[in-house]
This record gives C-alpha cells, structure tokens and sequence, in this order.
C-alpha cells in the first residue's frame, strides 16, 4: 500500500431541515474499506474555498468528511456562495434551529454509505464553531466535537439572543452528549481569552469530557492560510490535536496518515 | 468570529457588477471578517437593489484605513464638485 492514498471529492446532495435538498461538499477515501465520518460547519462568511480543503483535508487523514451549505436555500446552485452569504447577513444570518437540521441531514447522509463505520465527528470553524457547540448539546449520534475559536457560545449582552438565536449555547452545556475539543488563539476578540476561561468553568463544573488548547500569538482562525491570521506553527499544532482527538474518539483505520 | 451586524444605508444611484449596470438602492456595510481579502477584519460595502430583490450586488472589501480615507476623500470630492456644478440658488429680489 503507498503511503499517501487516494480520494475522492464531489458535490452532492443532502436532505436538511425540513428534508429541504441542498448541496454539500463530500470527500471520502477511495481506498476499501470503512471510514468515520466527519461533518464541517462553515463561517459566517460562506461555503467558501477553504472550506472545501478542510473537507479533503479529513479524507486525506482516513474521514469521509462532507460540508453542508448552509445558505442553499438563498439561491440556485450556479451562483458564488459569497453572494449567498451577502444575502444571508442582510436579512440577519440563519436560524439555529435550521443548521441544526442541516448538520443532521448532513450526519444522516455521511451514515447512509456503505463506507460508513457509523461513528460521526462535527467541526466547525469561527461561526461554525458555535454551531458545532450547539450540536453537541442538542444533537444525538455525535461521537466527537471540535469548536474552532466560535464566539457568543456566552452571550454577555442579551440584546444578542434573538428569534435566530434564542439561547445561549453556553446554558445547553449540561445536555452536551460528546466529547468536545477546543482550539482557541489567546488574541481572538470573540471569544476572548475571558470568555474561553468561562466556558471551560462551566464544562468543568459540570463534568463534561472536554480539553481546551490556547495559543499565544494567535487570533481568530489563526488556521486559514488565506488570511493574515494565519499562524502556521499554532496551526500545525491544532491540527496534530484535532487528528490526535478524531482518532481516539472516532477510532479511524490504522491506516490514516499522522497529521503533518 | 463573525458577526450579523448590518448597517444599511438607501441610496439613489447605479452600480457596474456580473451583468452590465443597474440601478442601487441599499449599501449593506459591514466591519467583520472577509471572504476574499486576506485581512483579519474588512469594511466591507454591497450595493443591491433590494427594491428589485437584492440578488445582485457590487461587493468591496476595503481596509480599516482606506475606507476611512474613503469617506474623507467622498466628501472633499463632493465639497469640491458641488463648488464648481452645482449652481447657487438665486438671491430672492426685493419687492
């Protein structure tokens, strides 16, 4: 067997809230065998194309990983998903409660494949990171979480909570059904170190299975290599916990290549 | 992380975008993280017709900087523009 495998990516479509048909991006070893699967939740900002190299990213290290759009319902599948998400932040972003049914349709789909082991994964980044919060709290069958850097998981000012977004994700904590990973930059604004030390307060207090990694150095999405943000020797770092983290939890074929 | 916070302004104008000109009436500006630019954070401006649906729009990404420098160069633009065009109303003559 060579060292690096193939795989294969694709657009497909899902069934989300309300079994309502959208696109998602799908990317799976093409070897034999059975694979975890791993769902990705996007920013604010869109489906974007950094998105879609996370979610080849897991496949390359033994997931099938799949990123729903969360913005499909906005328009037809031809136009930019930056378009959409400019749509989507004039009328006030997404309801909860929708990416909540989108996450499980996408969750849904990764275990209707022959490739499936049936252990399921959630990460998400930036928004997506309060939404993957949310997920282990209100979602069944997830087996591992990863919040990268999400803000308002405490919401300090209750003007924020709003039909949207009724709850504080942070007063779900108690229901959180998984073991959930935290990949924090100490620089971030939202959430701030602060912020970051009161949710583990409460994970604690709870006893939740959780573990929190902070970088000095590092801000918001200190991952994205598009950005000025980016940290690569924090990222690198994240990225050896998260596999590290997938791997024990979601129990990946031996055959996955260490995070490099 | 990225936030929902919208300021909308209504304009009278027209805007170039994917297909040709049309007419604007809403700016949904915004300082949050980009799509494009590799910056942290970005003023970002769209222009739609939201009269017409809003599914058109002409996107800037600017920095903090430069669209500060933006503003103040539109209204020395418009000071100086309005000197020179724009004619003075007429003094009201006695009876």
């Amino acid at each position: 067997m060579n060292y690096y495998q193939g795989l294969q990516a694709e657009v497909v479509q899902f069934r989300g809230h309300n079994n309502d048909q959208g696109d998602a991006y799908y990317a799976r070893p093409t070897r034999a065998g059975k694979f975890p699967g791993v769902v990705v939740i996007h920013h604010i900002p869109g489906w974007c194309e950094w998105t879609t190299e996370v979610v080849r990213k897991l496949a390359h290290h033994g997931y099938a990983a799949i990123s729903p759009h969360l913005y499909f319902r906005e328009g037809s599948p031809d136009e930019s998903p930056d378009d959409l998400g400019a749509r989507i932040r004039a009328a006030g972003g997404v309801a909860d409660a929708q990416v909540m049914g989108d996450v499980a349709g996408a969750m849904a789909y990764l275990r209707a494949q022959p490739n499936a082991t049936g252990k399921i994964g959630v990460i998400g980044f930036c928004s997506g990171g309060r939404h993957t919060y949310l997920a282990a709290c209100t979602l069944n069958g997830i087996d591992a979480a990863v919040d990268c850097w999400g803000g308002n998981v405490v919401v300090d000012n209750p003007k924020d909570l709003n039909d949207k977004r009724p709850v504080a994700p942070i007063d779900l904590t108690e229901k959180m059904s998984c073991p959930l990973l935290g990949i924090f930059g100490n620089d971030d604004a939202n959430p701030t170190a602060d912020q970051v030390n009161r949710t583990e307060a409460v994970l604690k207090k709870l006893g939740k299975n959780y573990k929190f990694h902070r970088y000095n150095g590092a801000g918001h999405a200190f991952f994205n290599w598009q950005r000025d943000a980016y940290r690569p020797d924090q990222a690198m770092d994240g990225w050896r916990k998260v596999f590290d983290f997938f791997n024990r939890n979601l129990a990946a074929s031996a055959s996955s290549i260490a995070a490099e | 992380m990225c936030s929902y916070i919208v300021e909308k302004a209504a304009l009278v104008g027209s805007a170039k975008g994917r297909k040709g000109w049309m007419r604007i009436d809403t700016a949904n500006v915004y300082f949050d993280h980009p799509y494009y630019s590799t910056l942290d954070h970005v003023l970002a401006i769209d222009f739609t017709n939201e009269g017409e649906g809003g599914r058109e729009r002409v996107a800037v990404e600017l920095s903090a900087d430069s669209a500060r420098a933006l503003v103040d160069r539109i209204l020395a633009a418009l000071a100086s523009g309005e000197a020179a065009h724009v004619v003075p109303p007429m003094p009201v003559a006695a009876e």
